[in-house]
């Protein structure tokens, strides 16, 4: 499904991702963890084809297609999907507006104006949203809570075969947390595949990952099953550096 | 995505409505430029009373005596003796869609003014050069009184109310553009609402620029009696020539007690039209005026349109949405004068510029003494679609009065790399999602208008915004 290989990019001159790899297999969840600087966003960003990150080296391929010299569009078309960290605000463009033309973009065909009505209410229902959501504007004054479930919102609403899900736990109570755990679970099939990078193994609590991998300096240091998580919330990051820090700068 | 390319490559501003048709008329000036002899030819060809001719003199002198305005917009290029004051397309209004020859009812076809889109109005006008070709106004609203005619034929049917408030809003001398008007107006649109008539489907004035060289001077008087409403609509667009156009315009609009006039103007000219219009109202008690002014291309536009609150409780609403591509500056805002106690005005200006394009917000509030407990908002954005775009903001606050209360908000932003990203990850296009972005910046402005009118202002700016394509 996704292949990375020696992967590196860097912003601004400055090299974050060190020479990555990962492979995720259909229906898999797999989740990267690592502490902050690690480079986990810069791979999110870099994965969905952010303009200001260079690919230095390497590949990325998905479903045996080269995506790197893919625009962000196109790769959304190819099916894969980055729920932000921090969304951009797009004033006077309402919720139902954008995910109409979100979808109908990603789709070959458009859905009538009822379809996609329904298919609007019936997700907001599985986020618990408030039908008046629809009408306020993309991301506009909206609380970090009401951000990430309108990430998840959009993910459920185009039905991507790869979900990059970039913290989308942080700054989350705990309702807010298992309600965007929900949306996820939803797509969770034998078609849908995600990466979680996250900081904390708290949301892991709720999706339960197939393999776990940890970053540092930019690369994936260890990898494991879903009790690497539960390692990690025990003996914290620092354990991390002392364990791989070394292999990491070399 | 690299990001330079893609802005610029948006960058080639393709204007649709660049035909003409070939010109065949049935008068034309016999000379470019203008002098005393070109104007008193004007008025005879209309055979104006006595008064006018007079009117359109003194105008003439006025216009003469003024220097070319040094501030707003570079008129250095514009060449007064280089422009055809009047050419008259055809010998009679139609007063069918029939009797108006069909190279120019094809004009109007091809600007998208469809039968169908005619239907959901109340009354259509559609000036071609200097002259109203078809003018109509639905029969029930011709049977409750209402006025809605050419300005030339305002002042042969109505000449008592036209002499009564022509020039009184905007004074023929009031600035070099109005004087230019007033001496060689022609055409327009003369509307009168009886008391408490409300009409409830937008009137529509249609202008169309076609022949080189060419200056209309199209002269708008709209006076909405007692407790009446009127919604007035009008568009414009002109071909492109490697010459330049001058399109100068003054539009009074009277708003007698508890009236309420709505004017909105959605203009397209072409790259090479000077725009520079004059715009006022006046609003007595409890009356409201709304401009909403949609300014699409144009070498250069200076556009303010005005309300004076004359009268207790008078509310006045100046909405606005200039895109200023290559080339292009669009400096207008709006003028707002408190001048009776409790009354309220509200301006809102949103520009978008793009490659060398630039766009100005130059606005006026004025609150004279006495006018206790006025409110004032003003709200100036402006979007910036690349590096090189330019915005300037000049808003000049005059305030003699203590117990009031003004607001002043001015935001400059730019459409951000992230911003697009973050649509395009969700597979919009760049060219769509960057449309999606400048759709919901003049969102506020677009809902104000017809739907359909919403849509078609969406539709220019996105047309201005294509590439080269199609």
């Amino acid at each position: 499904m996704l292949k990375i290989e020696n992967l590196r990019a860097e912003i601004d001159g400055q090299e974050i991702v060190k020479g990555l790899d990962l492979e995720v297999g259909k229906g898999e969840i797999h989740a990267i963890m690592g502490p902050n600087g690690s480079g986990k966003s810069t791979l999110a960003n870099v994965l969905m084809g952010h303009p200001r990150y260079e690919v230095t080296g390497g590949s990325i391929t998905f479903q045996g297609e080269d995506v790197l010299e893919m625009e962000p569009d196109e790769r959304a078309k190819l099916g894969m999907f980055l729920a932000f960290q921090y969304p951009s605000e797009v004033p006077g463009v309402s919720v139902a507006n954008f995910l109409r033309t979100a979808v109908n973009s990603v789709r070959d065909e458009e859905l009538s104006p009822m379809e996609m009505f329904r298919l609007i209410q019936d997700k907001m229902k599985v986020m618990q949203m408030d039908p008046k959501f629809a009408e306020r504007y993309l991301n506009e004054g909206f609380s970090g809570g009401e951000k990430k479930r309108n990430e998840i919102l959009q993910m459920l609403m185009l039905e991507p075969k790869l979900a990059i899900m970039d913290e989308t736990d942080s700054g989350l109570d705990i309702d807010a947390l298992q309600v965007v755990s929900k949306g996820v679970n939803e797509l969770r099939g034998p078609e849908f595949s995600a990466v979680i990078i996250t900081h904390y193994q708290r949301i892991l609590r709720y999706i339960e990952p197939d393999h776990v991998h940890v970053m540092l300096d930019g690369r994936l240091v260890t990898s494991g099953g879903k009790e690497l998580a539960l390692d990690l919330e025990d003996k914290g990051y620092d354990w991390v550096r002392q364990e791989f820090g070394s292999a990491a700068q070399s | 995505m690299p990001e330079d390319r893609t802005i610029q490559e948006l960058g080639l501003d393709e204007y649709k409505f660049g035909f003409h048709d070939p010109e065949e008329y049935f008068f034309k000036s016999p000379r470019k430029g203008i002098d005393p002899e070109i104007v008193a030819m004007i008025s005879k060809h209309k055979k104006e009373p006595e008064w006018m001719l007079e009117y359109r003199l003194k105008a003439l002198e006025s216009f003469l005596s003024k220097p070319t305005p040094r501030w707003g917009g570079d008129l250095s290029e514009l060449d007064f003796e280089e422009i055809y004051y009047y050419i008259r397309p055809m010998e009679n209004q139609g007063r069918s869609w029939d009797d108006v020859p069909d190279d120019i009812k094809n004009t109007f076809e091809r600007l998208g003014i469809p039968q169908a889109e005619r239907e959901s109005l109340a009354g259509v006008g559609a000036q071609y050069e200097s002259e109203v070709v078809y003018h109509s106004l639905k029969e029930e609203w011709e049977k409750s009184g209402v006025v809605f005619m050419d300005m030339d034929s305002g002042l042969r049917e109505h000449e008592d109310l036209v002499r009564e408030h022509f020039g009184t809003i905007i004074p023929a001398d009031d600035n070099k553009f109005s004087a230019l008007n007033s001496a060689v107006w022609s055409g327009g649109s003369f509307v009168y609402v009886p008391p408490g008539v409300h009409i409830d489907i937008p009137l529509q004035a249609y202008f169309r620029i076609n022949a080189e060289n060419m200056g209309q001077f199209e002269r708008t008087l709209i006076i909405a009696d007692e407790g009446s409403y009127v919604h007035y609509i009008e568009g414009c667009t002109a071909p492109t020539y490697t010459t330049n156009s001058l399109h100068s315009a003054v539009v009074e609009l009277i708003a007698k007690p508890n009236a309420r006039i709505r004017y909105s103007t959605i203009q397209n000219w072409s790259h090479n039209t000077y725009n520079l219009v004059t715009k006022r109202a006046v609003a007595y008690e409890n009356a409201t005026v709304e401009w909403v002014d949609g300014n699409l291309g144009s070498k250069l536009t200076m556009k303010y349109p005005a309300v004076y609150l004359m009268g207790e409780g008078a509310r006045g609403e100046i909405l606005s949405v200039a895109y200023a591509g290559d080339g292009q500056h669009q400096d207008a805002g709006g003028k707002v004068v408190h001048a009776a106690p409790n009354t309220s005005s509200l301006i809102t200006s949103k520009s978008i510029s793009k490659g060398t394009g630039r766009s100005t917000y130059r606005g006026l509030l004025k609150v004279h003494e006495g006018a206790v407990n006025s409110k004032s908002r003003v709200e100036c954005d402006a979007l910036l679609l690349d590096e090189n775009a330019r915005t300037d903001t000049y808003p000049y606050i005059e305030i003699e009065e203590k117990k009031v209360n003004t607001e002043h908000e001015a935001t400059v932003s730019k459409v951000g790399e992230d911003q697009l990203f973050y649509l395009m990850s969700r597979g919009l296009s760049e060219e769509e999602a960057m449309a999606m972005v400048v759709n919901g910046f003049i969102e506020p402005i677009a809902k104000e208008l017809p739907l359909e009118y919403a849509i078609e202002l969406n539709r220019l700016i996105q047309l201005e915004m294509e590439g080269s394509v199609g």
